[in-house]
């Protein structure tokens, strides 16, 4: 176990890598899923559709399958990213899906009376989104969406696959040297427990914070 | 504020709505003056509802036209004569003239009482937060609600809920008032409390349009009352003549259904 | 873009997607009933079991809910033989991956799924005389897998698409499949036009299966 010790120097960079792509990727994924959330669920079937496709189709794949796609095909078609921007670029795109999946989940499920009472005091749709909406929303799109972040980094993992030094590909270059891949595996893991299992404290007890609106 | 017109607050003419195969609305004329309130009374399912909602555009409107103080809410009429329907923007500013209550109260259970009120008034009426809160510290007051100010939804009963509904509504001082059934989803003993609310502000020359089941109370505080049923008005005319001395086949069944033992034959 | 899309290479090689899917769709079958093993034993422990084994399983379960899946596979294949001494299969190995991996996601499906059952059904096993183990042979597990079909059908449709993760150690199921073929002919675009299809394709005709199966068994509240 020394020895898994000794290693976390090595394991910083690649850390900071999976940090830095997840953080990319949630913020992506957040800012055009709300957007494309709030689409899905108030626009008209010009809106409605392309979206809901474009939801279904990420979600129906596996995010690997859309990594290699990105980081072999786009070159292919025209558009050479180097494989960290390949890799955020599908992550980002995966995980758009699923936040708009989330919001979609949590706007439906505020009652239509609180759209009716915010139309009568004359708010626009924005600020019926912004003050009344989103608000009431918050509580059932938190818990969701922290899991998804938490999976976002487990699937950070995979940009090891083309060649991103991230975490995962740290670790398995210090097994290269070393050859003593037990240790470093539960190292590993341990790093990614702590980063995401900290995620989830935060969820619980956002959940409870929030539990003052009534059903 | 607009000055005071001779012109009739709320003009309908021909309103038309149908759901599919189903006649909601159908043509429905009607003039409603400034100053006055009238109830509409009618079996569910009449249309009574939708018509309301018509006039705040919180339902569309397939034929005719509905103005609220002399604007046609539902769309625009360009130069030659096409109609557009109007956008968000418009919509919001035509609404925030008229106030609505309603049966379900629809508070917003994430802002106290006092929130609940001034939301409108900073967003929509631009008011500062000092300003806001003391307009809204008034009108909860009126409703009598003034040591619950920074309560939540959720702390209070169904008839406070409404009052704030009802201060909420009145706080945007809006040209004219619409009410949902408003007592339908209270227990018994809270109505009152409501309806009291109600009577000040009919006092105070409020324009009003309710809709609603309380017979009673519908005839002691309108200047006129509706009998809608199947999308149309069937009846019209001063509360003693609906509510008290019937002679409508329909109207007189509708009423004894909702009042068996009162004698409808011999009015009071 | 003058690309000429040139599907004969795919096509020649078909076989390595078609067996690729079916393997997909084992490997994900297999885990899943031995996960769903894992998951109704752990269920139950936690339901029943002192403070001991609800604390076992909830570390059991939150560790590998917070690891990726990828390390996993790699510490089960890699790193266990290498302290063990022994050694498996790369498809053994994955399996055993994806069993302990669903296990834990379903111990949460069967313990929401018994929480579920509407006491007055217990109750009225309680009236008829039923002891403890008889209500829950005959009133609350029966009850509770109707009640958990449909989560169960999104599990394993979520397990299907993970299986992609085994090609990294070279079992050959349809996401290794289509890899073999794009590093052997660099058509990249046209491998994954038709394997992205296949997995989506797939996906709906299990939930459709999945849904028929439930509208004869879901409990309707």
């Amino acid at each position: 176990m020394e020895l898994a010790l000794n290693s976390l120097p090595f394991l910083w960079d690649g850390l900071m890598t999976t940090l830095q792509v997840s953080f990319l990727v949630v913020v992506l994924a957040l800012a055009a899923g709300v957007v494309l959330g709030v689409g899905v669920t108030y626009g008209t079937a010009v809106v409605y559709w392309p979206i809901r496709l474009y939801s279904d189709f990420m979600r129906g794949i596996p995010i690997l399958v859309l990594m290699f796609f990105v980081y072999y095909g786009f070159p292919v078609i025209g558009l050479n990213l180097d494989s960290f921007w390949a890799a955020v670029v599908a992550m980002a795109a995966f995980k758009t899906a699923h936040v708009i999946e989330i919001v979609r989940g949590a706007v439906q499920s505020i009652a239509i009376g609180q759209t009716d009472a915010g139309k009568a005091i004359g708010l626009t749709f924005v600020q019926r989104l912004v003050y009344v909406i989103f608000p009431q929303a918050a509580r059932r799109f938190l818990p969701p969406w922290i899991n998804a972040v938490t999976e976002a980094v487990k699937g950070t993992s995979l940009i090891s696959l083309i060649g991103v030094v991230d975490l995962m590909l740290a670790v398995q270059k210090v097994i290269g040297r070393t050859y003593e891949p037990m240790p470093l595996y539960i190292m590993g893991a341990i790093i990614y427990f702590l980063i995401n299992y900290n995620l989830s404290s935060l969820s619980r007890m956002l959940e409870r914070r929030f539990s003052y609106i009534r059903e | 504020m607009t000055e005071t017109s001779k012109e009739p607050i709320v003009q309908i003419r021909g309103l038309g709505k149908s759901f599919g195969d189903l006649r909601v609305l159908d043509g429905i004329d009607l003039d409603i003056h400034r100053g006055t309130v009238v109830s509409i009374i009618g079996p569910s399912g009449s249309g009574k509802t939708t018509l309301l909602r018509c006039i705040n555009l919180l339902e569309t409107y397939d034929e005719g036209s509905l103005k609220v103080d002399g604007v046609e809410v539902g769309y625009q009429v360009s130069g030659n004569g096409a109609r557009r329907p109007r956008g968000d923007r418009e919509l919001a500013g035509i609404r925030a003239d008229i106030g609505m209550v309603f049966q379900m109260f629809n508070l917003f259970p994430h802002l106290t009482a006092a929130e609940n009120v001034m939301l409108g008034l900073r967003k929509v009426r631009r008011k500062s937060r000092d300003e806001a809160r003391a307009i809204a510290e008034d009108w909860l007051a009126v409703v009598g609600l003034t040591d619950k100010l920074d309560s939540l939804p959720l702390q209070l009963s169904g008839g406070q809920q409404q009052r704030v509904g009802i201060a909420r509504a009145v706080a945007m001082d809006p040209k004219l008032l619409l009410l949902d059934e408003i007592t339908s989803a209270l227990d018994p003993e809270l109505v009152g409390e409501v309806l009291a609310v109600v009577r000040k502000l009919a006092d105070e020359g409020m324009t009003m349009i309710v809709v609603t089941h309380e017979m009673a109370f519908a005839r002691e505080i309108s200047d006129a009352v509706l009998f809608i049923d199947g999308g149309r008005i069937q009846v019209a005319g001063p509360p003693r003549e609906v509510l008290v001395d019937p002679t409508h086949e329909r109207l007189k069944g509708f009423l004894s259904r909702l009042n068996p033992e009162h004698n409808w034959e011999n009015a009071q | 873009m003058d690309y000429g899309f040139n599907f004969t290479f795919i096509w020649r090689h078909f076989d390595r997607l078609g067996y690729g899917l079916i393997l997909s769709l084992e490997l994900a079958a297999v885990s899943i009933l031995i996960g769903m093993v894992i998951g109704l034993a752990f269920a139950l422990l936690q339901d029943g079991g002192g403070r001991g084994a609800r604390w076992s399983v909830a570390a059991y379960v939150e560790i590998i809910r917070n690891v990726p899946l990828l390390l996993l596979v790699y510490l089960v294949f890699y790193g266990i033989p290498n302290i063990g001494g022994f050694s498996y299969s790369a498809t053994t190995s994955f399996i055993v991956t994806l069993a302990l991996y669903s296990g834990a996601y379903l111990v949460e499906v069967f313990r929401a799924g018994l929480d579920a059952v509407p006491r007055g059904l217990i109750d009225a096993g309680k009236a008829i005389g039923l002891n403890a183990f008889q209500r829950m042979l005959y009133v609350r597990l029966p009850t509770m897998f109707r009640i958990i079909l449909p989560s169960l059908s999104n599990t394993f449709i979520s397990l299907f698409k993970d299986t992609s993760i085994a090609s990294v150690i070279a079992v050959p199921e349809l996401a290794y499949g289509a890899q073999w073929i794009n590093f052997n002919s660099f058509r990249i675009v046209e491998v994954y036009s038709v394997v992205a299809p296949m997995y989506l394709v797939t996906g709906y005709v299990i939930l459709w299966l999945l849904q028929r199966l439930e509208k004869r068994f879901v409990v309707r509240r």
